[in-house]
């Protein structure tokens, strides 16, 4: 007995050496997967250990499985997966099960989850997808071993992937920090400061904070550390701008509808954010008709869709409440106030009466989820790359339509002239309404960015209220131009703010320079010149 | 003379009127026993609280249904205070006074409840409050049916720190900026100095309410946690800003292996407005998640789905606290034999539930309840599971042991201490 033992833990050795390897005995196989449902936590992770360096193929659909959730114990301690539509198999041997009583599912947590990830990564070290190395090996970084070295340096050998060949080196030196010979760390640690991974500035912080005792190894990580810091700071300015883009570009949609019914119009219009609300109600009902009617390959487009369709339904809104409310209240601005703001309460109440007062779930589409690791542990999410684009196109778009299409024409023709504008025939009503429209319905495009990156709720409009007006005015009353600037100004100077003032200060501080601001240049940053401003 | 005439028939209307208004009243008190319900069915908080009135309806359904109290039938009388905090007040005393209630269930931030306060205490009204808060409070006049800090944040930060909760070394306290994250954090910082935690293992960071970009603060998050060790997120944030800080966490590639975010009010219902898929194994603390196995919550689940005519609802830990309180308020009634404030709060003491959470709601002297802590992490269905729970019932403190301002002070409304804040007794025992 002693002798097998012997023999299947100097096989486990072995195992991972040779790479892709042959199967355990099923014996072997299912005695390590019973220690997954052990009763103790270190039973569990043992277990986990074990599987994770038996290089057998089928342990990888086995550890998967508990992560899914979808390993359970029958009351006889067989161990069993759960396939699609509830059906069970052998975890082991493979061959379909129909378990007596309900399976008891294996619960895993947080701790577990992490072994089970690093497990996974040397399992998977040697697969076909560059996509799965890659992660493997960055998983290897996270929990870096001693132990892991010899399999990673056989990796190695055989990468041809750029990418994952540099992953695997930096995991290859995180291990051998564990070696114990010192000149081997102090190899490893010069090694690790040419990469500016946050991974790998933890693991500098770890030596220098008392696991090293060799003070050449502790001066060389003392170094790297300060090199890292030096290039991070410098990432860090790149890291704000972009941050203050990305707030830009959400204040720039917030604010553009409100740039036409306020700025072009002169509507103070307090029910803007429930333009803003609808849009993103639009995004979620045809997110739930999409998910419905149509098949689930095309689900990522559902939010292609959205977009016009939010444009008519807020820009429809907007018009029918120009024609019943605003047009009697023009030139009359505490009333049109007044008025509007008891219309975005009702709006709201009437959302929270059909669609009920907690949170719509919109998800993000495949191609808006997750970003992309740049420079020193900084990403860039894609959800926030696409509204920032998508910010640029409504402005273009915008931008057109007042300078080169006919409506825009005659819509600034109104807004300047009224009266002469008439006697030119043309018919102000109609204009007055369209106008009206076109800004409602970029607020409700604006809502179908908005429903990605926040709450789909009755007072999503709410939040962004005051930051439109505080955009519109301190870019120029009347100015596209102008809000542009403003709000790629106040998101800059709000994410540089924020590092040091704090989220609630920096707002406050921002919000008392633009009154300053507001003192000196009543218009804005860029005011209109002519005869209408007098007007 | 006509001028007489007419001021003598307005005399007479008007006594009329009184004497028909008496009448009605007196009717009413004979045959209907009157509840008032002050939850916020519009503006910021109509989230959160809509659900908690729909729970009260339901009970009081319910109820009526199998009879009614004492042979009278429950009538419920929901106001809306409109997310707006001196409303609150008012709406109180206009239930109290005039309605002439004889409890409210109601109330869910703490400003709120500090608005009303006054008003109970003047009127001897009853409250029964269901959300888990701050502590630092206990009132004669208001039962707290949600969690104190240590019956939620103590526990959860102390199963981080455990083996099997990743043995957390550094902490990120993350909380919106009002009354009860700045007092929660301050517990927990005292708490995780006594555990020998270092002051510069320790970040706190408020954000504003409805705060929706969240770039800095998680970017500053992987900065704080990139220094190798083991670092959590403790996040007391409220309401509307978890949505973008949830997405904001998922999209920047933070995983619970990482760095596992642990949130005091984010449950099933807050999860219903997220997309979980990479969110699974992030934390919350409660007393009770929907995915409890018993009959108790199986039935509890299963009445609400009636009740709202809708299966895709979920059930959270308010909900469970209004169901645990307006049983323990039904059970008091029925011991007391009538409505009358002062009896039933005597009759409210050692008062039993069989809580949907799987166990024995008890509440104690000082107005709180004795039960267990679970912990659980997000699944991908939006639902937790549970990794973790108390053995036994957690006595909740009302006033935090680790607080030094909070030293010898004692909630305890029975003799000889007859009070919720202070240093000695204020009944003195005849000799």
């Amino acid at each position: 007995m002693r002798l097998i033992r012997a023999l299947v833990i100097l096989g486990l050795l072995l195992v991972p050496l040779m790479g892709r390897a042959a199967n355990l005995p099923d014996a072997e196989l299912a005695k390590l997967v019973t220690g997954l449902a052990g009763d103790g936590f270190d039973d569990k992770i043992a277990a986990i250990d074990a599987l994770g360096t038996s290089g057998d193929a089928r342990a990888v659909a086995i550890l998967k499985a508990l992560t899914d959730g979808k390993l359970a114990a029958s009351d006889d301690k067989q161990m069993l997966i759960e396939g699609a539509g509830g059906k069970f198999t052998d975890a082991v041997t493979g061959a379909p099960v129909t378990p007596g009583a309900e399976p008891e599912r294996i619960h895993v947590n947080n701790r577990l989850r992490g072994l089970i990830d690093g497990a996974l990564s040397r399992l998977t070290l040697y697969s076909a997808d560059p996509g799965d190395r890659l992660s493997a090996a960055t998983e290897a970084l996270h929990h870096p071993s001693l132990g892991a070295v010899p399999s990673l340096d056989k990796a190695l050998a055989t990468e041809q992937d750029k990418g994952v060949a540099a992953a695997l080196k930096l995991a290859r030196a995180a291990g051998l920090l564990q070696s114990p010979d010192a000149a081997v760390r102090l190899a490893a640690v010069d090694e690790l400061a040419a990469s500016t991974d946050s991974e790998v500035r933890g693991l500098l912080g770890e030596l220098v904070g008392g696991h090293e005792s060799d003070p050449k190894v502790i001066a060389a990580a003392k170094t790297a550390l300060a090199k890292i810091e030096r290039q991070l700071a410098y990432i860090e300015i790149g890291i704000n701008l972009f941050q203050g883009l990305s707030l830009g570009s959400v204040l720039l949609l917030a604010a553009m509808g409100l740039a036409v019914t306020f700025g072009v119009m002169g509507v103070i219009n307090m029910a803007h954010g429930e333009m803003i609300m609808l849009g993103a109600y639009t995004t979620f009902v045809v997110q739930e008709i999409f998910r419905a009617f149509l098949p689930a390959g095309l689900f990522d487009l559902y939010l292609v869709v959205s977009v016009p369709a939010a444009f008519l339904v807020a820009g429809a809104v907007g018009v029918a409440l120009e024609r019943t409310i605003i047009r009697f209240l023009y030139g009359r601005p505490l009333e049109t106030l007044l008025a509007t703001w008891g219309i975005s309460l009702m709006l709201q109440q009437l959302v929270r009466s059909i669609f009920g007062a907690p949170n719509k779930e919109v998800a993000n589409p495949s191609w808006m989820t997750g970003g992309f690791q740049i420079l020193g542990g900084f990403t860039v999410t894609w959800n926030r790359l696409v509204i920032i684009a998508f910010g640029f196109v409504v402005l273009g778009a915008l931008v057109l339509v007042l300078r080169r299409t006919n409506l825009g024409l005659h819509m600034r023709a109104v807004t300047q002239n009224r009266k002469m504008a008439a006697i030119m025939g043309i018919p102000t009503d109609k204009v007055d309404a369209l106008t009206f429209g076109l800004g409602s319905g970029i607020a409700g495009m604006a809502g179908v960015a908005l429903s990605q990156i926040g709450n789909v709720s009755p007072n999503l409009g709410t939040i962004y209220i005051i930051d439109s007006f505080m955009v519109v005015v301190f870019g120029g009353v009347g100015s596209l131009v102008g809000t542009l600037a403003g709000a790629m100004g106040l998101g800059v100077v709000n994410k540089f703010l924020e590092p040091f003032a704090g989220a609630v200060l920096g707002k406050i501080l921002v919000l008392v320079a633009i009154i300053i601001f507001i003192q000196f240049r009543p218009r804005g940053l860029f005011a209109l010149k002519g005869r209408s401003v007098e007007a | 003379m006509s001028f007489i005439t007419r001021r003598a028939a307005l005399a007479g209307a008007t006594a009329l009127m009184t004497a028909l208004t008496l009448a009605g009243q007196a009717r009413a008190a004979d045959d209907t026993i009157k509840i008032g319900v002050l939850h916020s069915l519009s503006g910021t908080m109509a989230i959160s609280e809509t659900t908690l009135k729909d729970t009260v309806l339901m009970m009081v359904d319910d109820l009526n249904k199998k009879g009614g109290l004492l042979g009278k039938k429950v009538e419920a009388v929901v106001v809306d205070p409109a997310s707006n905090w001196p409303l609150f007040a008012e709406k109180a005393r206009e239930l109290i006074s005039k309605d002439h209630v004889a409890v409210v269930f109601g109330c869910w931030t703490s400003v709120s409840r500090k608005s009303v306060l006054p008003v109970f205490e003047e009127l001897n009204g009853l409250l029964f409050y269901p959300v888990q808060y701050e502590g630092e409070e206990s009132s004669n006049n208001v039962f707290y049916t949600g969690a104190a800090p240590n019956q939620q944040a103590i526990p959860a930060v102390e199963y981080l720190m455990s083996k099997e909760g990743g043995e957390v070394k550094r902490w990120v306290l993350e909380g919106t900026d009002y009354v009860y994250p700045r007092t929660t954090n301050k517990i927990l910082e005292a708490f995780l100095k006594s555990k020998g935690v270092p002051a510069e293992d320790i970040k706190v960071n408020y954000t504003p309410f409805g705060f929706s970009d969240w770039q800095t603060e998680v970017a500053d998050i992987k900065k704080f946690a990139s220094a190798g060790k083991k670092t959590a997120v403790v996040s007391t944030v409220n309401g509307d800003a978890n949505v973008p800080f949830y997405k904001e966490l998922a999209n920047e590639g933070i995983k619970a292996t990482d760095i596992p975010v642990v949130a005091f009010s984010v449950g099933e219902e807050e999860l219903a407005g997220i997309d979980t898929k990479n969110l699974v194994g992030h934390l919350a603390a409660w007393n009770y998640f929907e995915s409890v196995k018993n009959s108790t919550n199986e039935a509890f689940i299963k009445k609400w789905h009636t009740y709202i005519k809708n299966d895709k609802r979920v059930t959270n830990d308010p909900m469970e606290a209004t169901y645990i309180g307006f049983k323990m308020w039904t059970q008091a009634v029925l011991q007391a034999g009538t409505t009358n404030v002062d009896a039933v709060r005597q009759a409210m003491y050692g008062q039993k539930v069989a809580a949907p959470g799987g166990f024995q709601a008890v509440m104690n002297t000082n107005h709180h309840l004795s039960k267990p802590v679970m912990i659980g992490e997000i699944q991908a269905n939006g639902q937790f599971d549970i990794v973790w729970q108390t053995k036994a019932p957690i006595k909740a403190d009302a006033w935090s042991p680790f607080l030094p301002e909070d030293k010898g002070k004692v909630a305890d409304w029975t003799f000889p201490w007859n009070c919720g804040n202070c240093t000695s007794p204020k009944a003195v025992a005849y000799e």
